[in-house]
């Protein structure tokens, strides 16, 4: 298929993806990397593992914290309570 | 237990906690009680001097700061000290948050200030550098395709991962980071924030933070896809 010169390559369609996520591309960008991902089985699978990595990302759980280190939390929590307010 | 009254306090919240395997997990904040209430509405409670509001934020956030501490500062001890003086700033100066930003937001701005260190100055003095490419030219050819293809995972691939194991690649990972895309990616697709928050927050460029996060996300899937590979 030849290259017309609103269609991108993958190493400009890697460049939105990021944009492409957030939902902040420009509507001719978001069509530009759409049409390019109908046609290139390679960026359109990169995207998806793209995808799924910020899913699995997100999915990690910080450390449960020990009963200790929240029990400290705590009295520190009413140490600062008791010293009153910041001064701005 | 010094605490378990306050956790006691909790179950009528948490339904999860009257289990008793889970006793012992119950000292715990769990993930469970830290998707109960609205930050806002935490705040609101914390505002009036409630106690238990306090130990789920911390339950909430403890750990992403914590997390984020680590990458902008190198000792631990510091970390640890940055980010119990955030919750002292949280406490202490909470009549002067005026809700502009989300709570979350708000959490990390404090823990940025307080690591004000040589490297947080790094992200600063980042800020006017060219961003870059989001990876390396190497993987195109000259006419910018792939070079190698992009193999496809199967649909379930990544979940065919049990959550320890994906999590356990996942931080191991980003330990291996280069530190503005650690900080980058912990507070974009763990902590939730947005880019222009985390832009604002590190002071980097907008284009910055979109080129440090694609290359930590493209480090993170090649974890997961040698993972995956290994558990095949």
């Amino acid at each position: 298929m030849p290259l017309r010169s609103k269609d991108i390559v993958c190493q400009q369609a890697v460049e939105l993806m990021v944009e492409y996520l957030d939902g902040k591309l420009s509507r001719r960008d978001r069509r530009r990397l759409e049409r390019h991902l109908r046609a290139c089985p390679n960026c359109s699978a990169y995207l998806a593992q793209i995808r799924a990595t910020v899913e699995a990302a997100g999915a990690v759980e910080p450390d449960d914290l020990s009963q200790d280190a929240i029990d400290d939390l705590v009295d520190l929590y009413r140490k600062w309570r008791a010293e009153g307010p910041d001064e701005p | 237990m010094r605490g378990q009254g306050l956790i006691d306090a909790f179950v009528t919240t948490a339904p999860a906690l009257h289990d008793p395997l889970a006793a012992t997990a119950a000292v715990r904040v769990s993930s469970t009680l830290r998707g109960v209430e609205s930050d806002a509405e935490l705040l609101e409670r914390l505002r009036q001097g409630d106690e238990k509001a306090f130990v789920v934020l911390v339950g909430r956030y403890h750990g992403p700061m914590l997390r984020l501490a680590r990458t902008l500062v190198a000792n631990e001890a510091v970390a640890e000290e940055a980010v119990q003086e955030t919750w002292s700033g949280v406490v202490r100066g909470i009549e002067r948050f005026e809700g502009r930003s989300s709570v979350k937001t708000w959490l990390f701005r404090i823990l940025v200030n307080r690591t004000r260190s040589a490297l947080a100055q790094e992200y600063r003095s980042g800020a006017s550098r060219d961003p870059g490419q989001a990876l390396d030219p190497a993987c195109f050819d000259e006419r910018g395709s792939w070079v190698v293809p992009v193999e496809p995972w199967e649909d379930d691939a990544v979940d065919r991962l049990d959550a320890s194991a994906r999590s356990a690649t996942i931080s191991c990972s980003l330990e291996g980071l280069p530190t503005r895309q650690r900080a980058v990616v912990e507070l974009r697709d763990i902590a939730g924030l947005s880019g222009d928050e985390v832009s604002d927050l590190l002071g980097i460029s907008r284009g910055n933070q979109r080129v440090l996060l694609h290359r930590a996300r493209n480090a993170l899937r090649a974890a997961l896809e040698s993972e995956w590979a290994e558990a095949e």
